[in-house]
């Protein structure tokens, strides 16, 4: 029986997707199964082992990756980058010294501000608000758009009907105004409150990507597959179609989290988000604006610490896509 | 209908009866209106009997492939019967649905696409199990996934691989272990092998063989390659445009075709033999296959016929052993719908 | 109408062609891609040729470089990833790889044309196919709007497609498939090229369709003489109008042959064996032979003979020494050290 001996451990995998298609994708396809043909190293793998096998190779994975860890921290403990108290306000300081570059990290690094507070501490602390506002309005929106965008998607006709129209009204109010009008109804707002103004209008990007990465998926033949085998919703939902439409979702999500971070500080800016004494980005660029011609670094350092940041998650986004979706390889 | 088996006795395994599939054309986003319907099956009858391999061949657009999703129950029939065992299983759900599909499982096409690309193999072959868990207590799945994979000759140890690690071949023969796990009595298999490598094809249809004979398994074999058709098939039947063309044993469907769309269609089957084609009378058919949605009226092969008549247009031909041929015996007296059914000597396929 | 014809009134071609060197010479070509894991090496050397009015027929499986191969042949493949470290690709006697951009691109369609396999997406989906044929005219020959409608017309009546004038203005969905196969046929043949490269042109087509389109393949080559090269994994396809073979396997031609031998007496035991997989009558209920094992990993090609694990023939040297391409008769060649024994059978 000469078939036990085709089980070389060579397996060559053909064309990334399709059997059938071209020769030419054969010899450069799937990097990985081509690897995993490749002799000794053949150790079983997840995509998402791939993925990050993936990601390791980016230089810009590791940039982005760094700023956001450096980011992270720093709103988790401030107190490790600033001895000073953002709080702490010495009107002698008031616009006293231009920053001390020199003085790394010390009170005066970045000079103070109007009320006399050191601007590099409350840059520190500032971290802390953006973060939390855009790591919670990403939860908030993947979980429920994403799920509302998988039963749309999954169980279409009425259902899929009523909630991409849903879909379609709340995609007509802009992100900001809505969350400007909604914010004005509370007198006393905390980064949950802002949480709250945006995930109630930025979930609906998320609800599409989802419905259409779960249209996608529900044709895909091994889905059929196990209605063959009899398996029921739920099984269908969460063991074949959820774990491989959920690489589109993840990218969009890393990007809008970059969104959400400048929309609660436009928010802040604007005196609709955080209030002082809460400490934000958004706030101090606000505070800032009146006097940027006598003391420019008040309003550019908190704003360069926004844009890295944003641009930090921006990165981030390009990096998991190309990761996740190999066939923009 | 007296089917010239081995055992004419023998009651099928699987019997359908008139089966019809319209896939209803609409047109308006809220209020639909049903304006046409695509007749992509429309009452076909046939029978598979234990053990043996019937073959179905057509092109595609024939329905051969809806047949296979309305046999499995991923499509509901718009009216006919599919029979398990004498029991109507067409309009079955739910728990006597689960029931059921234990013992009809199915194998499919495209090795690349059928199985989860996240999910290990081993996952992938357990899961009939962990669906059907009344089939093999928990601490057996491991043991019984691992026999799975000895049986359709891949290594027991690749239970914790990943479907991109296979080659195509291999690949299916992963979907092969899988639609063995419940130990199914039929496997529908739609094209199993069109996808695979010339090279590979021989040792996924060798295997095929060796497990029908292992479990004695029955197999409806959808395919489009009339030789391998005839290598593997018991019988064969021949699809049109929604109908049943042509049904016999392989001896009569390809060396006595009665019916002039089989006989067109075996003349136009490539023979890997310069030599043999020397001389070999070939039909060339004009046109296309008409839309389902709209087919011709009467004998649906009518337009593409150079046989067809005043008759044709007006009649629908019954699937039925020509008159002509009735008494004589010989091995033209099988079902066929044409009116003006005739031997005509093509040569068969390999 | 339906046509029934004797084959064997249909008069051979090809063999009053070779007046004046091959068309297309191509020599020791080799490709690779660079990929992060290492390099493929997709075509190791092939040598192949094509006079006018010749028909040669490319076969391999996936994987075997005989597509990589025609699109350096037609100068399409993506540089990077794709590399062509050696080799020369002669054109009436002009090497291709050492033209300039611009004049690779005037002899693409103009003199060398491809037909893809899947002809749905090798048309633009929003362009009226009568706007896409005379496009050809309008770019090349600068000719007015009416008449390249007029020549897109009179095309789509040569390629047998009913009603050409009144389906001028249909867009590619509303063809079949076979239509649309007869479009990018129209499309290859419409500034006359010497060379028309057909990667798979029946594949995705129905078999009765497909001899048609095959049919109109042979014709419209023999009217025009050109040199036809098609490449294929069927063996059955080939076998009608083919006028010699290369058989390809893991980047090299492993075989060449005119068909007729090679069919009946193949050299090689790849050739042998795909032969041999094929199910015939004789063999019904018996196990179909199998060439065992998988096709190799160009990334790791196995070295000296790269057939060699899967061959039944394989001996020592088989794993040691690459096997030249043999001269076996007058126009045949195989690349096995035991190419004796196996013609014997």
């Amino acid at each position: 029986m000469p078939e036990k001996t085709t089980v070389n451990p060579g397996a060559v995998a053909g064309p990334g997707t399709t059997g059938d298609t071209v020769d030419l994708a054969a010899p450069g396809v799937g990097a990985a199964a081509v690897e995993a043909a490749g002799g000794p190293a053949n150790k079983p793998r997840s995509l998402g082992q791939d993925a990050w096998r993936e990601l390791r190779g980016r230089p810009m994975f590791w940039i982005a990756g760094a700023l956001l860890v450096l980011l992270i921290v720093m709103a988790i403990v401030p107190s490790l980058f600033t001895g000073a108290d953002p709080d702490h306000a010495d009107l002698r300081n008031h616009y006293l010294g231009e920053p001390q570059w020199s003085h790394l990290f010390q009170v005066d690094w970045f000079g103070y501000n109007k009320q006399g507070q050191s601007v590099w501490a409350r840059t520190v602390y500032g971290a802390r608000a953006s973060i939390i506002v855009g790591v919670c309005v990403t939860f908030a929106v993947t979980v429920f758009g994403g799920l509302l965008g998988m039963l749309a998607g999954y169980f279409g006709g009425w259902a899929d009907a009523l909630l991409s129209r849903i879909t379609d009204v709340f995609f007509g109010i802009p992100l900001l105004l809505g969350a400007l009008v909604l914010l004005q109804a509370f007198t006393n707002r905390t980064v949950w409150t802002v949480t709250l103004g945006l995930s109630v209008f930025g979930w609906m990007q998320l609800a599409r990507v989802m419905r259409g990465a779960v249209i996608t998926q529900k044709q895909s033949d091994f889905v059929t597959a196990a209605k063959a085998l009899g398996a029921g919703h739920t099984r269908i939902l969460f063991k074949h179609i959820l774990p491989n439409a959920i690489g589109p979702v993840i990218v969009v999500a890393t990007i809008a989290l970059a969104g959400y971070i400048s929309a609660e500080a436009t928010l802040s800016y604007l005196g609709i988000g955080l209030q002082p004494p809460a400490i934000s980005w958004g706030v101090d660029i606000s505070a800032a604006k009146d006097v940027l011609r006598d003391a420019p670094h008040v309003l550019l350092i908190p704003s360069a610490f926004l844009s890295i940041t944003v641009l930090a998650f921006i990165l981030l986004g390009d990096a998991v896509r190309d990761a996740l979706d190999p066939k923009l390889r | 209908m007296a089917e010239p088996t081995k055992d004419a006795a023998r009651e099928p395994i699987l019997e359908v009866r008139n089966l019809v599939k319209h896939f209803p054309l609409t047109q308006g986003i809220l209020f639909k209106k049903q304006v046409g319907a695509v007749k992509a099956v429309d009452g076909i009858s046939f029978s598979l009997y234990e053990g043996e391999t019937l073959g179905i061949v057509g092109e595609s657009g024939c329905g051969k492939s809806t047949v296979a999703k309305l046999l499995m129950n991923l499509e509901r029939a718009t009216s006919g019967e599919v029979f398990y065992k004498g029991q109507d299983i067409s309009k079955l759900s739910g728990r006597a649905l689960k029931a059921v599909r234990r013992n009809i499982q199915m194998v499919f096409q495209d090795p690349y696409t059928s199985l989860n690309p996240r999910m290990t193999v081993g996952d992938i072959i357990g899961e009939p199990y962990e669906i059907h868990p009344e089939v093999a207590p928990k601490g057996d799945r491991r043991k019984k996934v691992q026999d799975l994979l000895d049986v359709v000759g891949l290594n027991p140890e690749y239970v914790n691989r990943y479907p991109h690690q296979f080659s195509g071949g291999q690949r299916q023969r992963i979907g092969i272990a899988r639609g063995l796990a419940l130990n199914p009595e039929i496997i529908i298999c739609d094209e199993p092998v069109s996808a695979l490598d010339v090279s590979v094809q021989a040792q996924v249809i060798n295997l095929m063989e060796k497990l029908q004979d292992e479990f004695n398994l029955s197999y409806l074999f959808i395919a489009h390659d009339l030789s391998i058709v005839r290598h593997i098939s018991d019988r064969v039947g021949v699809m049109y445009l929604g109908k049943m063309a042509e049904i016999g044993t392989d001896e009569q469907i390809y060396d006595h075709p009665t019916h002039p769309y089989t006989q067109a269609l075996l003349s136009a089957v490539p023979v890997p033999d310069p030599e043999a084609r020397a001389g070999r009378e070939r039909i060339i058919l004009s046109g296309d296959v008409p839309s389902p949605a709209n087919p011709p009226s009467g004998c649906r092969f009518r337009t593409r016929c150079w046989k067809a008549q005043d008759k044709c247009a007006e009649e629908v031909p019954l699937l039925a052993v020509p008159e002509r041929f009735a008494t004589t015996g010989s091995l033209a007296a099988h079902d066929s719908a044409c009116h003006f059914a005739e031997e005509k000597d093509v040569v068969g396929a390999a | 109408m339906t046509t029934i014809s004797k084959t064997a009134d249909v008069p051979r071609r090809g063999t009053d062609a070779k007046d004046s060197g091959p068309l297309l010479d191509v020599r020791d070509l080799h490709v690779e891609f660079h990929t992060r894991d290492g390099v493929v090496k997709a075509v190791n050397g092939v040598n192949y040729n094509v006079s006018a009015g010749e028909t040669l027929a490319v076969l391999g499986e996936s994987g075997s470089g005989k597509s990589v191969t025609a699109q350096a042949v037609m100068g399409i493949l993506d540089m990077p990833p794709a590399r062509i470290p050696q080799g020369e690709i002669l054109f009436r006697g002009e090497d291709m790889l050492k033209m300039t951009p611009e004049e690779r691109r005037r002899t693409r369609g103009a003199k060398i044309a491809m037909i893809f396999q899947d002809a749905l997406s090798s048309l633009n989906p929003v362009l009226t196919v009568g706007y896409q044929l005379g496009e050809m005219f309008r770019v090349h020959q600068g000719m007015s709007k009416k008449d390249a409608k007029a020549k897109a017309i009179e095309l789509m009546d040569r390629v047998k497609i009913p009603a050409a004038a009144a389906r001028v203005s249909d867009y590619p969905h509303q063809f079949s498939g076979g239509m649309r196969q007869r479009i990018m046929i129209a499309m290859a043949l419409a500034l006359e090229p010497d060379l028309i490269i057909a990667d798979e042109p029946t594949t995705a087509l129905d078999v009765t369709v497909q001899a048609q389109v095959m049919d109109l393949l042979a014709d419209l080559q023999r009217e025009y003489n050109m040199g036809l090269i098609l490449i294929t994994h069927d063996l059955g396809v080939v076998a009608d109008v083919a006028d010699k073979i290369a058989v390809m396997y893991a980047g090299r031609i492993v075989e060449h042959a005119p068909v007729h031998e090679l069919y009946s007496n193949p050299a090689h035991p790849y050739t042998r064996g795909l032969l041999d997989s094929i199910p015939r009558l004789d063999q019904k209920g018996q196990e179909l032979y199998a060439i065992k094992g998988l096709p190799p990993n160009l990334l790791n090609i196995p070295t000296g003979c790269a057939f060699n694990p899967r061959c039944p023939k394989a001996q020592d040297i088989c794993r040691t020494e690459v096997p030249p391409l043999h001269s076996v008769a007058d126009g045949r060649g195989s690349a096995c050290h035991f190419w004796e024994e196996t013609i014997n059978g």
